[in-house]
């Protein structure tokens, strides 16, 4: 009889114990960030100084204590910038790693192809990829951090009109940011009443784009020239200009924003134009400008863990997890619906990239003011505005 | 107008002089063995990839040169024995996915050995562009030509004045006839393989400074040196130098009369064309069976 109660005594202690571990587990349960990023491959310019972001300050707030008293679990897939297989990772991270958010999605193609997935499962996702049309219209579960080639478009044009210009030469390439940047600007140049006289492009693999140059040189009237485009083409534009001998205002995109451009286009990239990150000026930024610890910081932390150059790039991943972490920290939990709403409601946000104000029709929260416009002097960037 | 025609002229024989070194490798390894090389984008990838890391270890930029050649070289000897050689028995179909295997295979070690960006080597003379009836011309598109001149003279002496060619030469006519008499079939495959993985290294080396130079630089090059060897007719040497001449004009006159939207498209339409009418290329031997 003492015996049975001992034994029953011992089974309830035994439940007891594992439910109590049970319930401490769950609240020491991780906050999942799934991630799907091109680490290796063509993208891998992208994915690798994004991931690298993503580990370094997953890793910072963990050490910090967290979020919400929950540490960070980065789960994370390499998509080897192949959009089908960056469906396959979105549909694994949503229902067999069942993550809170999702921070990822390189490049345009792997983000729109994980877009309708995601949706259907209704989970919140900061994409990092910059085309107009992950957040344009907008969908609901689908925010972005990058400033969007439309933006580019917008603040290199206001830029030229502010020095005169409204008759522009336009050179892209054929590639989906050369052409999605060419469209953009189409639009844009438009809608402010300037006109593009010349509209040549070349394929990414071209080697010498003097013919394209030449075409634009003897269009009568032309008073500055602008190149949208990544890779290397910009660098051959760029020395092809030079070659050629024109003297015209010349503009490149954010596409080639980086101190490879320069190394690549050398001598011949001196004067020339660009809406660029702050990152890559950050010591020229004014002290009253709210961005500058933030960059600075960045680079300097980036640059000491890595032992590489920071890239704009990486970047976009810091923001968009910073913008995770605040909204989940705002919503007071990790339910989708809220850390949703709170992403859309963020405001004021100052990051890497620019000061992020979301709102229910922009889900993406910046303005081309975010984009500085850099001059190439003396080869080295210079802030001009 | 002239000064526009010019422009194009000039930038379309600059591209064109490279099609046609890269070209000529095709020619020679496939009047050797019937093989295809589809390595030979390759070599031009190490030529321009080994100049550049050797001047920026400090190498003067001639020494560079010369042994990024050598490098070439010896790869183009090591593809034959490596890859080619063991397959003996093998059909030329065989043959030509090995090399494909291969060439994929060098530009993954050339991936990992020299990263992925573009890199710049600097013009072998002055960066100051030469003005020509209004027109411009790199100094660099000198070089590409004369180097390319030279290359092509270099090859018919040692086709019609060398044993070693002229062993070369009956070895691609008639392999048969060839062993019976005492050449060593097998020993000039792989010269053959090394004088064109010399010859790419060499485009490789003269064109870098024009479109700088990465580790996947040998693909498009590559694809389209063989258009133009087979523009010309596959395995005729004149039909390689004039392919590669007419491509990279057509490519260029396309460029900029036309648009640069349907500069490939003019490009690989001229090769149907070719191919239909003349089903050997512009330059081609006329095949009789004998039965």
């Amino acid at each position: 009889m003492f015996k049975t109660m001992m034994r029953r005594a011992g089974k309830c202690a035994a439940v007891a114990a594992a439910g109590l571990m049970m319930m401490s587990a769950q609240a020491a349960e991780p906050i999942k960030i799934g991630s799907f990023l091109s680490v290796t491959g063509p993208a891998s310019f992208l994915g690798d100084p994004e991931l690298k972001t993503l580990e370094m300050y997953v890793e910072k707030i963990n050490e910090e204590g967290g979020v919400l008293g929950r540490q960070l679990e980065l789960i994370h897939y390499d998509d080897v910038g192949n959009a089908s297989s960056a469906r396959n990772f979105a549909s694994r991270l949503v229902r067999s790693d069942r993550v809170d958010i999702i921070v990822g999605g390189s490049t345009t193609g792997a983000t729109m192809a994980a877009v309708p997935l995601i949706e259907q499962a209704q989970v919140p996702f900061i994409s990092l990829a910059g085309a107009v049309v992950i957040t344009t219209p907008v969908k609901k579960w689908v925010f972005k951090t990058p400033q969007s080639d439309r933006m580019a478009a917008e603040r290199i044009l206001s830029d030229m009109k502010d020095r005169g210009i409204t008759k522009i030469g336009l050179i892209s390439g054929t590639d989906g940011f050369g052409s999605s940047g060419r469209t953009q600007t189409l639009e844009v140049a438009e809608k402010m009443g300037m006109e593009v006289l010349a509209d040549v492009t070349y394929s990414g693999s071209d080697t010498d784009m003097t013919a394209q140059l030449t075409n634009i040189r003897n269009t009568n009237g032309v008073e500055a020239v602008l190149n949208f485009g990544f890779g290397q083409g910009p660098a051959i534009v760029t020395r092809n200009y030079a070659q050629l001998g024109m003297n015209l205002p010349f503009y490149q995109s954010h596409g080639v924003a980086s101190d490879g451009f320069l190394e690549l286009a050398g001598s011949s990239a001196e004067g020339l134009r660009l809406p660029a990150s702050p990152l890559l000026v950050p010591d020229s930024l004014p002290e009253d400008d709210p961005q500058k610890a933030v960059v600075q910081n960045y680079k300097s932390e980036y640059e000491a863990r890595w032992d590489s150059k920071v890239s704009t790039f990486g970047a976009y991943a810091y923001d968009g997890l910073m913008l995770a972490v605040r909204a989940i920290e705002e919503a007071g939990s990790t339910d989708p619906e809220a850390v949703r709403e709170a992403l859309e409601n963020i405001k004021g946000y100052v990051g890497v990239t620019g000061e992020f104000n979301m709102s229910p029709d922009d889900h993406n929260g910046l303005d081309p003011d975010s984009f500085r416009i850099l001059e190439v002097q003396n080869g080295e960037w210079k802030l001009i505005d | 107008m002239l000064a526009e025609f010019l422009q194009y002229l000039f930038t379309g024989i600059t591209i064109g002089a490279t099609y046609a070194l890269i070209a000529l490798g095709f020619t020679l390894i496939y009047n050797a063995s019937h093989v295809i090389n589809f390595a030979q984008g390759e070599f031009l990838m190490i030529g321009g990839m080994a100049t550049v890391s050797l001047t920026a270890m400090g190498v003067p930029m001639v020494f560079a040169v010369v042994l990024a050649i050598i490098l070439a070289g010896v790869l183009g000897i090591a593809l034959q024995r490596l890859a080619i050689a063991p397959a003996k028995q093998a059909d030329v179909v065989t043959l030509i996915i090995i090399t494909i295997g291969a060439s994929i295979f060098i530009r993954g070690i050339a991936q990992v050995v020299w990263g992925k960006e573009y890199h710049v080597m600097q013009n072998f003379s002055t960066d100051q562009p030469i003005q020509v009836f209004g027109a411009v011309l790199n100094s660099q598109s000198l070089w590409v030509l004369g180097i390319g001149a030279v290359m092509v003279v270099a090859l018919v002496l040692f086709f019609t004045k060398t044993l070693i060619g002229k062993a070369i030469l009956a070895t691609s006519m008639n392999k048969e006839a060839a062993r019976l008499v005492g050449i060593r079939t097998q020993m000039v495959l792989m010269l053959a393989f090394m004088v064109s993985a010399l010859l790419g290294s060499v485009a490789g080396i003269v064109v870098a400074p024009i479109t700088f130079t990465s580790y996947d630089i040998g693909i498009i090059l590559g694809l389209k040196g063989f258009v133009a060897a087979a523009i010309g007719g596959l395995g005729s040497g004149v039909g390689a130098v004039v392919g590669g001449l007419a491509l990279g004009i057509v490519e260029a006159m396309a460029a900029g009369y036309i648009s640069s939207d349907y500069k490939d498209a003019v490009a690989f339409s001229m090769i149907l064309l070719v191919l239909f009418f003349m089903p050997r290329g512009l330059f081609g031997a006329k095949v009789v069976e004998r039965v």
